[in-house]
This record gives C-alpha cells, structure tokens and sequence, in this order.
C-alpha cells in the first residue's frame, strides 16, 4: 500500500535557526510516501514503510495514495486580452 | 550516533568531505581567499569531455530559435532603428526539462564513477527533477529534499509539480515545511546513506552549466555570422549565470552577461506567511541579491557560483511581466514554457527596445511547463491566497499584494541594480563573516578584485566608500 507519513524534525521550541519569527512559531514538519510495511493504515497511528530508495521510515499515518493535488487552475481573463492584441499589431505591420 | 540537530549539524565538514570526495581546504589560500581557477579546474573536466558525457545522457545540444515576431513586435513599439534581434535557447529540450540537466549531469557521473550508490540534492526547483532524472539514466538512487508546504499544510504548485516530476523519475522525496532546516536533514540522510552530495554548488555542477555558454555562442556564430553582443540570464543562485559566463569565454566569445530577476522585494525567503504569496519559486531577487553578495551561503564551503565574477548588469522584471512574456511567448511564437526562462525573456523584450536593430540578444535558456507552473495555476493559486490579479499599468504592481497585466508589449520595461551596489554589500559581507578586509597583501588583492570583477583602484576606492 502506498501511503504517505508525518514527522515533526522539530519541534517549534527546538528550532534555533535564524528564521522570521512567524516561521518560528511552527514546527519543522516532514512527509514522506512509500511502502507500508508495519502498522495498521489508520490516521495518526504510527506505521513502518519502505521508501522508494529502500530507507525504513517510522512516522505518523496520514493518508493511503497521497494526491499531488496541482493542476492547471482556472483559465485567467485578464490575459485573455494578449493573443488579440499582438496579433492584431502583427497583422497591421504586414499590411502596412 | 547523536541524530539530534546540534550533533548532525556539528558533523557538517566531515559528512560533506565523504558525500563529495572533495577536500576544499586544497583551494584555501588563507582565511578569506582561496584559488577559484584551481578549484574549477582540479576538480572539474575539460569542456570536451563534459560535452561528450552529456550528450550521450540526453543533455545538451538544444536548439537555438530566432523569436521572430516578437523582435518586430518589439520594433513595433521603439523608437527607429531600435530593436536588438531576441533568439531563444530552447533548454526545456534537455531530458529533464531545463538547463538544470547540465549542472545534474557531472554529478550523476561522477558519483558512478566514484562508486557511490546514489545521490541526493536540497532543492525544490528543477533541479532535483534533474537530478533525479540523471540518477535513472545511472541507475543510481536518488533522494531529493524540497521545501514545499506552509504550516497550514499548503503546497506551492510549482514545488508540488517538481515533486510529481521526480517521483515520476523514480527518486525518493523528502517534503518539508519552511524554514533552512533542509540542511539539517540534507546532512542527515547523506549521512545515513553513504549517497553522493549533488549540491548545485560544486565545481562539477557549474562546469557542467559552461557547455550552455558555449553552445549559444557557436549556434549564434552558425546562424548569424557573429557571437551575440548580449546574453540575458535568469540569475537566482548564481550557477545559471556563472557556469553560462564561463562558457561564452571558452566559445572565444565576449558578450556582455546580464543577469535578470523577478523582482521579489519585501517578501522574506524563510517567513511561513509569505512563502504561498510568491507567484515565482526561483528566478528571483530573494536568491538573487543574497547569492551575488554572499555566494557562501550554501551546503558546500566554497561555492563554485561567483556570480559578481561576470555579472555586467543586473535587470530585475516584475512577476506579471513575467506572465505576461509568458503568454506572449505561445500566443505569437507558438511555444508554451516556463516561468523562469521566460523571466530573462521579459527583460530581453526591454532590452531590446533599446539597442539598435543590428545587435543580438540571446536569451540562455527556456525550461518546461505543466500543472503547477503555468500562468494560469499561478494566477489562480496567487487568487486563492487574496492577491489582486487585474490589467493595467505594470509598474504599480506591489509583490504579495497585487498583479496587474500590462495591455501591450509597450509597458514591459526594467529595473537595474547597480553592479556596484551589490559589490559593496559584499564587501560588508567579507567584513560581516570575517570581521576585517585586509587589502594589504597581493593574494587578497589579486581574490577579491576577482571576486568583483574590478581592478585595484577601484577595489580601493568601494572600501572608501562603504567603511
Ligand atoms: C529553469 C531555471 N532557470 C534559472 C534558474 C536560476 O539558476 P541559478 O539558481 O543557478 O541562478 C533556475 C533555478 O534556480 C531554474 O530552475
């Protein structure tokens, strides 16, 4: 199965880098998928997998087939406008 | 072993020297100079013998375009006789999608050759798909490290599609939230797994880059008769610019280098606010600024980046115009790419406007898009995180806060940082990190005036002015 965990590297009062202090206020969070190998596919349980490279990871259960979730999004009208206009111009300067 | 972040972190020079096989205390002259040439060439490869490795692993040799209609668009709108001739390298054609192949790829060989059985890299940017990509070619293990989510969970799309895409090639992704603790964990699983570091900073990484330089400049030779008097380069961590740089003076070519970023002022690299209110994830005044005057920022001791080495002048864009090259770019040009690449366009398109029509412009590299970076994911992304996206007059754009779209190609123009004005903060820099510069021996001279691409005067005369 392939799944996805958590683990806080750090947590918010551990961390001692220089960093603004909102990114401060947060703990240092990993995810990481692979393989489940041990533990029940449950949220928030802590589960064993296998990593594409062959690692054993402990961490916390997040979610079977994480989804990358990215996409396209939606078309923008206010670019609209670029085609038109500059092929407009083109046009102009090979009639004239 | 001690696995708690001061006992890693204290290990660094040993984890590096194995994850490298590079000692850099050979390259050390004193505290604060060392011996850049001897570094490039002790640890590098002949351009030659790089050409050859990375064409026979799907890197190198893309095209060279005259973007035609956008030159006469852009003398459309100048003044007469203005309007530089603007061609394209078309980098997207590497395996990986981008320029990034070439800095991957001595590294992926170099680590078979030493015997190590994989390679890791921190990035979040192209640079691990090309990594990744180079280590299937090997079959080599990968493992990249990317800064991708806010605390509220919240990916950056571009970050997200670089984790699909290595994913895709096979690699192993660690996904982290904000902050520089990547390094941390970079050392940490160098440590754990005995892989080969490909930092983007090595001598092997900005060799690998040269062959860009000279490509373009034997290609522009081939069509138009002449090496172009002017090169644009996205310049964020300084390899793009550098490696280019170097690789136009072995072609035999003096074109003047120009560098171009997004202009990011006042959003804060690290902050966990502002990480989702960028439309740009490199190419970008946050790296750009801080790698030119402090290029040792990095997970290697030396960085081999030394931008100020070459760095005419410095064009910054605003992140619309860069939407709006892009757009631009695949309505009159027929070719969709991607944002960072487009970036060096957009201020190529301002450029040109100025010089006079027999001049050439080319501009070094294009890089793919997808899911996640196109203008319309990062428009809708930019939305969602309550930014204003309308049309009207770029130069009112404020970065985190709004985005507004020029009409015309007429409204695209630039903004330059004066190269002095980075040499002098980093010159406060040597002083910040050294606590003295001290000019009185010729070795020092002779680094930092090339570290500064200046003579002695004028190195004399910055220090007045700045201390
Ligand atoms: C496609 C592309 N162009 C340009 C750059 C800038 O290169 P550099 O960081 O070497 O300045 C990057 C990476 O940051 C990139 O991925």
């Amino acid at each position: 199965m392939w799944v996805q965990i958590e683990k806080v590297v750090l947590e918010a009062k551990e961390r001692t880098a220089k960093i603004p202090e909102d990114t401060l206020k947060c703990d240092y969070i990993m995810r990481l998928n692979g393989i489940l190998i041990e533990g029940e596919a449950v949220k928030g349980n802590e589960v064993i997998i296998k990593t594409l490279t062959g690692r054993t990871i402990t961490g916390t259960f997040k979610e079977r087939l994480p989804e990358y979730g990215h996409d396209f999004g939606k078309p923008v009208e206010e670019l609209l406008h670029i085609g038109p206009v500059h092929r407009k111009m083109l046009e102009e300067e090979n009639n004239g | 072993m001690d696995k708690s972040y001061d006992a890693v972190m204290s290990r660094k020079n040993e984890i590096m020297k194995k994850a490298m096989g590079l000692d850099y205390s050979d390259f050390q002259i004193n505290d604060m100079a060392f011996d850049y040439e001897k570094m490039m060439t002790k640890a590098g490869l002949p351009i030659d013998e790089i050409r050859k490795i990375q064409l026979s692993n799907k890197v190198g040799n893309t095209p060279l375009f005259e973007l035609k209609n956008i030159t006469r668009l852009v003398r459309k709108t100048s003044e007469k006789g203005k309007g530089a001739r603007i061609f394209l390298k078309d980098e997207a054609a590497n395996a990986s999608g981008s320029f990034k192949a070439r800095r991957a790829s001595v590294s992926a060989y170099m680590a078979k050759k030493h015997g190590y059985k994989g390679i890791v890299a921190a990035t979040s940017g192209n640079y691990g798909a090309a990594v990744a990509s180079q280590a299937a070619i090997y079959n080599l293990g990968c493992i990249i490290l990317q800064e991708v989510f806010d605390s509220r969970f919240k990916g950056q799309p571009e970050i997200i599609e670089k984790t699909r895409k290595c994913e895709a090639y096979g690699a192993e992704v660690i996904q982290l939230s904000v902050g520089p603790e990547l390094f941390y964990c970079l050392l940490d699983v160098l440590e754990d797994t005995g892989y080969f570091n490909a930092s983007l900073y090595t001598p092997f990484g900005i060799a690998g880059v040269e062959t860009l330089g000279y490509e373009l400049s034997m290609q522009c030779k081939d069509i138009t008769g002449k090496f172009p008097e002017n090169v644009v380069i996205t310049h964020a961590g300084g390899g793009n610019l550098t490696g280019t740089a170097r690789g136009i003076k072995k072609a035999g070519g003096n074109s003047k280098v120009i560098g171009a970023s997004v202009d990011l002022h006042g959003l804060h690299m690290a902050s966990d606010n502002d990480f989702n209110k960028k439309s740009f994830t490199t190419g970008h005044t946050g790296f750009g600024i801080p790698f030119a005057t402090w290029p040792d920022r990095v997970d290697v001791p030396k960085n081999a980046a030394r931008p100020l080495r070459y760095m005419e002048k410095y064009l910054t864009v605003s992140q619309v115009e860069v939407f709006f090259t892009t757009e631009l770019l695949s309505q009159v040009e027929g070719m969709e790419r991607g944002p960072a690449g487009n970036t060096s366009l957009a201020a190529a398109i301002a450029l040109s406007r100025e010089l006079p029509e027999d001049e050439i412009i080319v501009v070094q590299e294009t890089e793919y898009t997808s899911a996640g970076k196109h203008p319309s994911a990062q428009l809708t992304f930019a939305k969602e995180n309550g930014i204003d996206v309308k049309v009207g007059d770029p130069r009112d754009n404020v970065p985190g806060k709004n985005i507004i779209i020029p009409e015309n190609i007429s409204q695209l123009g630039y903004k330059e940082i004066p190269i002095d004005k980075l040499r002098k903060t980093y010159l406060k820099n040597i002083k910040k990190n050294y606590g003295y510069i001290d000019t009185k021996t010729k070795e020092n001279v002779d680094f930092l005036t090339a570290e500064l691409n200046i003579n002695a005067d004028r190195l004399a005369q910055l220090i007045q002015e700045v201390f």
